[in-house]
């Protein structure tokens, strides 16, 4: 509209934008193709003009080494469970909540509150609801003590013995109420016998509902959103039809819904393969107990390449991380355009 | 005159047909009726009856549900906030108490304080958040104005390079931008390394512009025909017609530096640069220094601490934060 | 002040083909100072190119603007000392009226007190003096339309440009606002242009109607002469509701036929035609050499419309206006006999569309 042979302004507006982003996004797309080609490569070695083999070396180190598959079981295992379980958990609530008048502003605002968290501190809230403080292992025959004896067995030696603690933590505190053995769930502590040890299973159950409680708030936020944009006039068209609420729900809600459906389903399976900070907050900078009950994942794998300067080998892994997302993402938005009905 | 003729002709036709018209309807009314009587004292009533039961179960069981949900949802924080205030000894009864009923225990706010010195952390957290926000805000609203507003060569092909790299996950910048930091720029242990990296973002951009474009073009004509330059525009009429998507923006910047964990984790390592998610991870409560027994009461103190602020914004600017959020999908 | 232009051209880029788009071609025309100019046309005929160039806000491929005896052609718009009113009104929705109204003035070097006055004075003679402390969303169309004049006269404009500026009213309001916009430059005196597509509007206030086609200008006249001798086919058949009935036909050694009929002597070099017939055109006459087959007649108060066809018309029916009390009586056949008024009556070559006149 505007005859403009200012062209430089526009250029002046968007400097500081275009020098920032050259350094910080640009030039690392680059450099971080390149050092991952790079075998040893080392920055300071590189400023000095040392000189490295081209290869794909480091991408065969990440998927040999054994702790990359494990750390790849890790996230692809969080997002499987936790991503399908939240989506639709979250469209139960969105469709509760559109349903009813009163509360439901109120109701909103409470789910929404995981969202504004810290996710690091609200990580070390879990820990402690689920976390046993100052659990030890006692014989059975003669202990004198006040605490009362869960989880008895016997061990190699023929020896009745239980485990007493000074807190069970909340969570056990509720399994105990309605009779049950308390678990030990994070075990984050490696001065304890192995008998004792947390297994796999509780460790992973903890964060499957950790991150499906921190993962509710925004899918919530955009599945209502949709909702309130659906045209009534189906829902009364389907009511004159004489539908019931579940074939409503399938033969309208669900397809109307499904451009929603499959964002949140993509940004849940995107932000599952990112999965780190929360991990850090339950279980330490260590991520969890050593060994097989590790919980490391893709990023937390590529921060402890980063931090021991094996530049090369982080690079591979966050293009390997990046190749997975890509790949799900399109295979999601495959599925998705197959199955949504816009 | 014709026409009328016919009509006359018509009319006593009509009605006859209009007699016999009403003779069947009323047999049809008595029909009705009768049936409507018998409806009334079988059917209706009771098929009323059978919905409406059915309505008030299904609408106790949704409001049951959510009222569940809510409480769950809820819970983390009030066990965080009544831990924080029960001694030690409270903490660890084996039958819990869900309200402190030794002594309301302020002191673990005094003990989380010094333990994690969050005096500093709070401080260089503020201080980092504000200047990258306002630097931000800066980068990105003359950037928006120029996307939005202005026309230039390459202007589309540059924008959407630019939404293009929003897919690239931020840990394959993370390692090069590490390497700038450290070994390039030297600023290891410098607010600098902790703001600047982070002052573009492609989706504040994005987010702006799209909001500018909703602003008619003809506010530009109009302000063009009245003498003003496109920073007067930009300041007088842009700004405050977009002031909304500004405070969104400026709200989920403060939180990114306030949640921001692993980049500062990785450049600072002094506690006179640490930021407060760092320093509350890091920091250890133990009764008795006995890596079995942590001090939870304590902790949690600090997680209040750490929490209050974001809980305080939420509170307040609720609107902004789930409009911010609702177009993002990006925490932080 | 008054305004010329001469040879002003603007040329566009065409974006799918890289060819080019003429919007305006080759127009030049002296505005005198204090009239009320209409520019019509229909969408697309670059009579909004032209307003914007004359405000500034484009500038012209070719030829020049005056105002005064000033070139203006490369100044730009806050230099001109034009007004401006938007087809949408174009307020800023988070000023009151009053900031609305004063934001033009705070670019000049101008004293509170000034200002203030000068907003109130402009108010005034709008009337919205009791709404200056409103938001544009509380103020119906017509009282922001009346708030977007008042913002363009606030700066005593050399030009008042006005862009459709009654479109996005309703029908009742248009009536209402179109006599106060003539009042309102009656006041100032300030020469003022509109743009419109809507004939009955341009006809109605304006001292001058300019009317465009693709761009190039066709008549320049008072209102009733336009309406009355089009220059050409284009121009006849623009002005005028219901709109003008137009007929092939020739003109054969001195005589007029539509169709086959002879209706009347013509002194013009034999060749093919268009007949344009204006709809009160028509006096019914059972003698009369003109005839149509009658489908209905629809009586409208005053006056009564004969919808009847013609093999020869260029649209399916023809409409003539006729006094209500008028006996119509079709012959035997179902058709209406007319003869034709002379000056209701236009006649256009076939090939080039211009106007032939018969020289008596």
């Amino acid at each position: 509209m505007v005859d403009s042979k200012q062209q430089w302004k526009a250029w002046v507006y968007l400097l500081p934008a275009l020098i920032l982003l050259a350094v910080f996004t640009v030039y690392p797309i680059i450099n971080t193709v390149k050092i991952s080609l790079l075998e040893g490569y080392q920055p300071l070695g590189a400023v000095g003009g040392e000189q490295y083999a081209i290869g794909f070396a480091n991408f065969t180190k990440v998927i040999q080494y054994k702790d990359f598959l494990t750390c790849l079981k890790n996230t692809v295992l969080l997002c499987v469970l936790t991503v399908p379980l939240s989506c639709f958990l979250a469209l139960i609530v969105a469709v509760c909540l559109n349903s009813i008048g009163r509360l439901g502003k109120l109701l909103q605002t409470i789910y929404f509150l995981p969202y504004v968290t810290n996710s690091i501190a609200i990580g070390m809230v879990f820990a402690m609801m689920f976390n046993i403080v100052g659990l030890t292992s006692v014989e059975v025959q003669g202990y004198t003590g006040t605490f009362e004896i869960y989880n008895i067995y016997v061990d190699s030696n023929g020896v009745e013995r239980g485990y007493i603690a000074q807190s069970w933590g909340i969570v056990n505190n509720l399994i105990q109420a309605f009779g049950g053995d308390p678990i030990n769930w994070i075990n984050a502590f490696k001065n304890i016998n192995q008998e004792g040890a947390s297994t796999y299973v509780a460790n992973i159950t903890v964060m499957v509902i950790y991150i499906v409680w921190n993962a509710l708030p925004f899918k919530i936020l955009i599945l209502l959103g949709g909702l309130q944009g659906v045209n009534k006039q189906y829902y009364e068209a389907a009511k004159i039809d004489g539908a019931s609420r579940i074939r409503t729900f399938f033969r309208i809600t669900v397809p109307l819904l499904s451009p929603m459906i499959a964002y949140v389903v993509i940004t849940g399976f995107i932000g599952g393969f990112k999965e780190y900070s929360s991990i850090v907050g339950i279980f330490g900078e260590d991520m969890g107990p050593a060994g097989d009950g590790s919980l490391m994942t893709i990023v937390g794998y590529i921060y402890k390449q980063i931090s021991s300067n094996s530049y090369g080998v982080a690079s591979a892994a966050s293009l390997i991380l990046f190749g997975i997302i890509l790949a799900v993402t399109l295979v999601n938005l495959y599925v998705s355009s197959k199955n949504t009905h816009y | 005159m014709e026409e009328n003729k016919n009509l006359n002709v018509e009319t006593p036709n009509l009605e006859e047909a209009t007699s016999k018209y009403s003779a069947l309807t009323s047999a049809n009314n008595s029909l009705a009726a009768a049936l409507k009587k018998d409806a009334a004292t079988y059917d209706v009533k009771k098929v009323e009856r059978n919905a409406k039961i059915q309505k008030t179960i299904v609408t106790v069981i949704i409001y049951a549900f959510l009222f569940f949900l809510a409480i769950v949802v809820i819970f983390p924080f009030y066990w965080m906030i009544i831990s924080s205030l029960k001694t030690y000894d409270e903490y660890i009864l084996s039958t819990p108490t869900f309200w402190p009923t030794q002594t309301v225990y302020w002191k673990n706010y005094v003990d989380a304080y010094s333990a994690a010195n969050l005096g500093l952390l709070f401080l260089n957290t503020v201080y980092v958040g504000l200047v990258s926000t306002l630097l931000s805000l800066v980068i990105t609203v003359l950037s928006a104005f120029a996307f939005a507003r202005l026309e230039f060569k390459g202007r589309d092909s540059m924008f959407a390079f630019m939404l293009a790299t929003m897919m690239i996950p931020g840990e394959l910048f993370t390692i090069t931008n590490y390497q700038t930091v450290i070994v390039f720029l030297d600023w290891k242990n410098t607010f600098t390394a902790l703001i600047v990296p982070f002052l573009v973002s492609v989706f504040y951009i994005y987010l702006l512009r799209q909001n500018f474009k909703q602003i008619p073009n003809e506010l530009y004509l109009a302000a063009k025909v009245d003498g003003k330059t496109d920073m007067e525009y930009l300041l007088k009429v842009m700004i405050p017609l977009a002031l909304p998507s500004l405070i969104s923006i400026t709200i989920l910047k403060m939180m990114g530096a306030w949640n921001s964990y692993i980049w500062p984790r990785l450049v600072t390592d002094d506690t006179t640069h640490k930021l407060i998610t760092n320093g509350l991870r890091g920091a250890s409560f133990f009764v008795d220094g006995d890596e079995n027994k942590i001090n939870y009461p304590a902790q949690m103190a600090a997680v209040v601490i750490v929490s209050a602020p974001l809980f305080l914004v939420f509170i307040f600017l609720r609107k902004y934060i789930m409009k911010g959020v609702s177009r993002s999908g990006i925490k932080g | 002040m008054r305004v010329k232009l001469e040879n002003l051209t603007k040329i566009f880029p065409n974006k799918k083909d890289s060819g080019e788009v003429i919007a305006v071609n080759d127009f030049t025309f002296e505005i005198p100072d204090g009239k009320l100019i209409g520019l019509l046309g229909p969408s697309g005929c670059g009579k909004s190119t032209t307003l914007f160039m004359l405000s500034g806000l484009q500038k012209p491929s070719g030829g020049h603007i005056y105002f005064g005896d000033e070139d203006v052609t490369n100044l730009p718009p806050e230099k001109r000392g034009v007004g401006l009113v938007f087809q949408n009104y174009a307020l800023y929705p988070h000023m009151t009226v009053k900031q609305n109204i004063m934001f033009p003035l705070q670019s000049q070097k101008m004293a509170k007190r000034e200002m203030m006055d000068r907003v109130l004075e402009a108010a005034k003679l709008v009337q919205i003096d009791e709404l200056l402390e409103r938001k544009p969303s509380e103020l119906s169309g017509g009282q922001q339309q009346r708030v977007a004049i008042a913002r363009a006269l606030v700066k005593s404009p050399n030009v008042l440009l006005l862009d459709e500026p009654l479109s996005n009213l309703d029908a009742r309001l248009r009536l209402q606002t179109r006599e106060e916009i003539r009042r309102i430059q009656r006041d100032t005196k300030v020469t003022t242009i509109f743009v419109t597509h809507d004939q009955e509007e341009a006809m109605s206030i304006s001292d001058l109607i300019v009317v465009m086609k693709k761009g190039v200008v066709q008549q320049i006249d008072e209102p009733q002469k336009v309406y009355d001798e089009p220059v050409n086919l284009f121009v006849a058949k623009f002005l005028g509701t219901p709109p003008i009935n137009v007929f092939v036909g020739k003109i054969e050694n001195g005589s007029l036929y539509i169709g086959e009929e002879c209706v009347s002597k013509f002194n013009a070099p034999d060749q093919e035609v268009y007949v344009a017939v204006r709809p009160e055109g028509f006096n019914v006459d059972p003698n009369g050499p003109f005839s149509a087959t009658m489908k209905s007649v629809e009586v409208m108060g005053r006056d009564s419309s004969i919808v009847s066809t013609h093999p020869a018309a260029e649209t399916p029916i023809i409409r003539s206006i006729i006094a209500s009390d008028t006996n119509v009586v079709p012959d035997a056949n179902g058709k209406v006999h007319f003869t034709l008024k002379p000056y209701k009556t236009f006649v256009f070559n076939k090939e080039t569309e211009e106007r032939v006149i018969s020289k008596e």
